[in-house]
């Protein structure tokens, strides 16, 4: 009884969800949207990317997973860089009052900006860099979208911390770099997952933007390239992939966070 | 002279028109070796006045000092134990107390450091949960943990601030047997904050009402001159501990029937905007100008 009332939550309903999205877009596709292709044609067009995952045919005809893989590589640079920097900003901003007045203002102002308004900045930065300009621009721009869940969620969690702590922490006499190693971090970690996680997620949506920009290799590229050779079949390819990836990722990373939120 | 001393201490929160004072005029002083309970309702500051001797508050008027040294701040010869446990919920057991003795004694080699930590797990009976994060123990436990914890910074004196009072009343008498069993073996100058009368007189020396607040300040130290160990069983029936009991709770009955009724309503005024303000623009003076507006209550005293 229990056993299949498990099973109808998690999988005869889920099924029953992407069936009736599979019959929309059937009908969609022979109906309003002649250009659509039906699901059938997605699939039958699908298939060498899908069981050649890694093949690689030529610089912009590879198996789905190879370009994945370039974009995730790209992302867990970008990815990395914001937390590098985000963090230490996010302490800072939780534990100064005056560095919080002085920088939220202009961290408020920056935050919404989208990764297309920064890609064309960080492209100029570093044009002195050659060959290597679209790589570092795209980097900027991932850090720089990306860090802001980071720096907001360490802010806060640095200033979540109970009184409790910090009265040991006082009591004991430990010293400022004992108090951030012993007390403040342990204690802002799981807040600082939740910003690592939410960062990625965001990472994930500036890589697709950003790579249809450069036209480098990476399901971005891959996505925009096949607009222009007009196969929509792989333009839904890639949406599906960017959001099976993207949905792993952000599991992945919840997993993590639990195991500090636990502890 | 007395160990510690606590002289006109005055301390209240607030500014200006909403201050409110919390304790009054408080005297207190501890002789090495003893030890004394401090018996008051709860809100009645009895946090405050540890946390003054503690250092973790200023006095607002008068002196705290410890052997004749003012205290200023909060520091490792005054061993605490809050009433919240307040260990790192991160850290083991014998990490919480580690981090301690690593403190207090940084001259030690690791492997004294570490004998120093297990003793005093063991004076707790908490051997055997060594390894364990703090939420996997029972709130005796826990404390037990910050007993040791405190007591293992060997401190001059040791704070205990309701250690017992977030606990059912079985542990509660279970851990009350062990700190007067560690405190005869230790003999250390212990100050316990307590809302149980009897818990004070079964543990302290001395117990010493603190009278209901506001302005809340300490009654006549009576001595417990009862004989250690002390049986829990046998103190019912002894006609001294009813006597001590007596005038205890009777100080404190009466101090909160002598505080005024206050009624407190609701006011609402009319937010009158002047026509012409002439008044010279203040700038940092500390105070802004409260518009009848801004008071939304009043609280009258009917003595």
């Amino acid at each position: 009884m229990k056993f299949s009332k498990f099973k109808f939550d998690w999988l005869i309903l889920p099924l029953i969800g992407v069936i009736a999205v599979l019959v929309l877009w059937q009908i969609s596709s022979v109906s309003w949207a002649k250009d659509l292709p039906t699901p059938l044609k997605t699939w039958q067009a699908s298939r060498p990317y899908l069981v050649e995952p890694f093949a690689k045919r030529g610089e912009m005809d590879q198996g789905i997973l190879r370009f994945t893989w370039y974009s995730l590589v790209l992302v867990a640079k970008g990815y990395t860089l914001a937390l590098i920097i985000g963090t230490p900003v996010g302490f800072l901003l939780g534990l100064s009052k005056p560095f919080t007045k002085a920088f939220d203002p202009i961290i408020q102002v920056l935050r919404p900006v989208s990764p297309l308004a920064w890609f064309p900045l960080g492209l100029m930065l570093f044009l002195s860099a050659g060959k290597q300009a679209s790589e570092l621009g795209a980097l900027f721009t991932i850090a720089i979208c990306s860090m802001w869940p980071t720096v907001l969620n360490t802010a806060v969690g640095v200033r979540a911390i109970p009184q409790d702590y910090l009265n040991v922490a006082k009591v004991l006499k430990l010293s400022p770099a004992k108090t951030l190693f012993k007390v403040i971090i342990p204690a802002s970690l799981p807040y600082m997952f939740t910003g690592f996680r939410l960062s990625l997620g965001i990472a994930w949506l500036v890589i697709v933007a950003v790579e249809m920009l450069i036209g480098r290799p990476g399901i971005g590229g891959f996505l925009w390239q096949e607009y222009n050779s007009a196969v929509y079949e792989h333009i839904i390819l890639c949406i599906l992939t960017i959001g099976i990836v993207g949905f792993a990722l952000d599991r992945l990373m919840s997993l993590v966070e639990r195991r500090f939120k636990s502890a | 002279m007395p160990y510690l001393e606590l002289k006109n201490v005055s301390k209240g929160f607030g500014s200006n028109g909403s201050r409110n004072d919390v304790l009054r005029d408080i005297n207190l002083t501890v002789e090495q070796g003893e030890f004394v309970a401090i018996v008051g309702f709860s809100g009645a500051g009895k946090t405050t006045l540890i946390s003054l001797i503690m250092g973790l508050l200023k006095p607002d008027s008068g002196s705290v000092r410890l052997d004749g040294v003012e205290i200023t701040e909060p520091g490792p010869d005054r061993g605490i134990v809050f009433q919240n446990y307040s260990l790192l919920p991160w850290l083991s057991v014998f990490e919480n107390i580690f981090l301690a003795v690593d403190q207090c004694f940084p001259d030690w080699n690791p492997a004294k450091k570490t004998e120093h930590t297990e003793k005093y797990i063991a004076m707790v009976n908490l051997t055997p949960a060594r390894n364990k994060r703090p939420h996997e123990l029972s709130g005796g436990m826990r404390q037990r943990v910050s007993v040791a914890r405190a007591l293992a910074m060997d401190p001059r004196i040791l704070l205990l601030d309701e250690p017992l009072s977030a606990l059912d009343a079985l542990t509660r008498s279970t851990l009350q047997d062990e700190i007067s069993r560690i405190w005869l073996e230790n003999k250390k100058t212990v100050v316990m904050i307590t809302n149980d009368p009897d818990e004070g007189i079964y543990l302290a020396d001395r117990i010493i009402p603190l009278s209901a607040g506001p302005g809340a300040t300490l009654g006549p130290s009576i001595t417990v001159d009862l004989p250690r160990p002390r049986d829990r069983k046998a103190l019912n029936h002894e006609p001294r501990f009813k006597e001590v009991r007596r005038q205890v709770i009777e100080y404190l009955l009466n101090s909160k029937s002598k505080q005024h009724a206050a009624i407190t309503r609701k006011l609402i005024l009319p937010d009158i905007e002047p026509e012409d303000l002439n008044l010279p623009w203040q700038k940092r003076t500390g105070r802004a100008a409260i518009r009848p507006g801004e008071i939304k209550s009043e609280t009258i005293e009917i003595p």
